[in-house]
């Protein structure tokens, strides 16, 4: 269909050979991704609009941007005088850093220790670290909970971060591995001739080397982390220790009337995550299309 | 004179040091409790909290008692249920994505892979409920959407429904996570030369036969993954489904899958009563259905690509 229409298309008659079938191709491509971009982004849209417009706006006109009659932050009021969104999003901000930090530096001298030494049972630990990528860590959540109540962890973000971390090494300890045998041998003989020490050679010479890797995994460590529900609701769930992600949660639950409330305190779970995905969405793509995950 | 084998290597700290923090947490937070939990499964606890061995009495009771057997097995036919929509829907919408995606010269691509992907960034917690307002009768966002494009009469509260709740809240996964096999696929994609297409169009072949015969094949072994990765999702899914309808995956438990039942087994919920142990039996069927998938893959489905791409 959009291929004969092109023809008659008066500035498609320049380069009819080359353009004819290539235009109409290139419409119907942008018609779809278009079409899906809206699928995908319409439902967040709805939510970010409406937080921002009165409840008569939000039932009367739904799809209406605010204007300076429907415009309100009453729900945003709300949600900061009702919860503690503040602690909880501190909370999230605690875990998530301190966990990513030893993710990656755990991670990469542990895929360090395994590809560059030679030592018995270096296959076996790599192997442990790989099952671990297709083996869920929730799935021993009832022994984490008796091990984190026989160690007198049970609501504290260090819970948390222990399991978060045990949860984000083996895809880490995986894609740093790759990175480091990339590394040239050369590098290393060199320092090792100069009597560097192993210390050295692995945080003045290998570190630095693998920090685009370590951006990837960054960005696929922390996502998981950020976003999960179920160890807060098992290991935190209290007050003081909630993450935003539980305290989003639990407050919409009990303000489901107040639409107002709860489209902003959705915003407001909605927000970092946005902000945080723009600023590294291109080290995410690239992670991603540079076949880390293969 | 010392040989070359008399000098005996002083022990390697470096190494321990290096692989030690890493490996200590791995051990006592992952390896660890996964046995432990294998183990409690084989084990009942009395009043007092003390446990006991009773062999594969658990095992039994979830698979053929009359109390368990019935939750389970309708947990995991709706397990089942969920992974065929998304090998159904995400996987191929994935797939037409990253084919579009990958079209030459397309401007743009890179705006629309940043956006595509954005829904996946958020947490199914939020996701759940945002779906759970637009498809709400009471706001009628949908509502009013299916009347404008004449198919009003058809609009139901179907997440509301025994019939429909679970397909509503697959769909909804389905939307969330498409930016998975687009992603991946579309990296896929990049890495297969141009010549390959160009040697297609030179033979005559058309976009469809291209597809067909040259992309298509050398796609399997990242279609192979993204399917086990769906698998090991689906089978560990729990968020969405505890978001929309907490943990009593209503109504009436037509929307129970393997995590939601692990979760009620294990903490109770009003009426039941919590088990450590029989969470740790459900805990252990569920490993050994992912072990089941991922050993499929491994040994049959890469296996055969591998040799098929010689």
């Amino acid at each position: 269909m959009l291929n004969k229409m092109t023809l008659t298309m008066p500035w498609s008659g320049m380069n009819k050979l080359t353009l004819k079938p290539d235009l109409g191709k290139k419409l119907m491509v942008h018609a779809v991704l278009l079409t899906y971009t809206v699928i995908a982004l319409f439902p967040i849209l709805v939510i970010l609009i409406n937080s921002f417009k009165s409840r008569k706006a939000i039932f009367n006109d739904p799809l209406g941007l605010p204007d300076a009659s429907s415009f309100t932050l009453v729900g945003f009021e709300e949600v900061l005088a009702r919860s503690s969104f503040d602690v909880f999003f501190f909370n999230s901000l605690i875990v998530t850093v301190l966990s990513l930090f030893f993710v990656l530096l755990f991670g990469a001298m542990a895929a360090w220790a395994l590809t560059e030494y030679r030592f018995r049972g270096a296959l076996f630990i790599a192997a442990l670290f790989a099952m671990g990528i297709m083996i869920p860590i929730r799935l021993g959540t009832v022994s984490i909970l008796q091990l984190m109540v026989d160690l007198d962890l049970v609501n504290t973000r260090t819970s948390l971060v222990l399991v978060y971390i045990a949860q984000g090494l083996p895809l880490a300890v995986y894609i740093l591995s790759e990175f480091i045998r990339t590394i040239p041998k050369e590098l290393k003989e060199a320092a090792r001739c100069d009597n560097v020490s192993e210390y050295k050679i692995f945080f003045q010479i290998v570190l630095p080397l693998i920090r685009p890797a370590m951006a990837t995994v960054a960005v696929f460590t922390m996502i998981p982390i950020w976003n999960d529900l179920w160890f807060p609701l098992i290991l935190a769930p209290g007050e003081s220790t909630q993450t935003i992600t539980l305290g989003v949660q639990q407050f919409i639950g009990q303000f489901v009337t107040d639409w107002n409330a709860v489209l902003s305190s959705l915003t407001l779970a909605i927000a970092p995550v946005l902000v945080l995905y723009l600023i590294f969405s291109r080290q995410l793509i690239r992670g991603l299309t540079a076949g880390a995950v293969k | 004179m010392m040989t070359h084998s008399d000098i005996r290597k002083p022990f390697p700290w470096h190494i321990l040091v290096f692989l030690g923090p890493g490996l200590l947490i791995y051990l006592t937070v992952s390896v660890y409790p996964l046995l432990d939990t294998l183990r409690l499964g084989f084990f009942s606890e009395d009043e007092s909290g003390a446990t006991f061995f009773v062999g594969m009495q658990n095992y039994a009771n979830l698979l053929f008692s009359e109390v368990w057997s019935e939750p389970f097995w309708n947990a995991l036919k709706n397990n089942l249920m969920f992974f065929v929509i998304h090998m159904l829907l995400q996987n191929p919408i994935g797939l037409l994505l990253a084919l579009l995606l990958s079209s030459p010269r397309l401007r743009l691509s890179g705006t629309y892979r940043t956006l595509l992907f954005m829904p996946t960034m958020l947490s199914v917690v939020i996701v759940g409920f945002v779906w759970q307002l637009l498809l709400s009768p009471l706001w009628g966002i949908s509502e009013d959407f299916m009347y404008n494009i004449g198919l009003g009469d058809y609009f139901d509260a179907w997440l509301g429904k025994e019939g429909t709740a679970l397909v509503t809240l697959s769909l909804i996964s389905v939307w969330q996570f498409v930016g998975i096999p687009m992603m991946l696929i579309y990296a896929a994609l990049l890495n297969i030369p141009e010549d390959l297409n160009d040697a297609g169009v030179v033979d005559g072949a058309n976009s469809w036969q291209i597809f067909w015969n040259i992309k298509l094949p050398l796609l399997l072994p990242t279609i192979s993954m993204v399917s086990i990765l769906t698998f090991v999702a689906n089978f560990n899914a729990f968020e969405l489904i505890y978001a929309v309808k907490g943990a009593l995956a209503g109504p009436n438990f037509s929307t129970d899958i393997m995590g939601t039942l692990f979760y009620r087994t294990f903490f109770g919920f009003q009426l039941q009563q919590g088990s450590p142990t029989m969470g740790a039996a459900v805990a252990t069927l569920m490993f050994l259905i992912i072990l089941i998938g991922v050993a499929i893959y491994l040994f049959f489905v890469q296996r055969r690509i591998q040799r098929f791409q010689l």
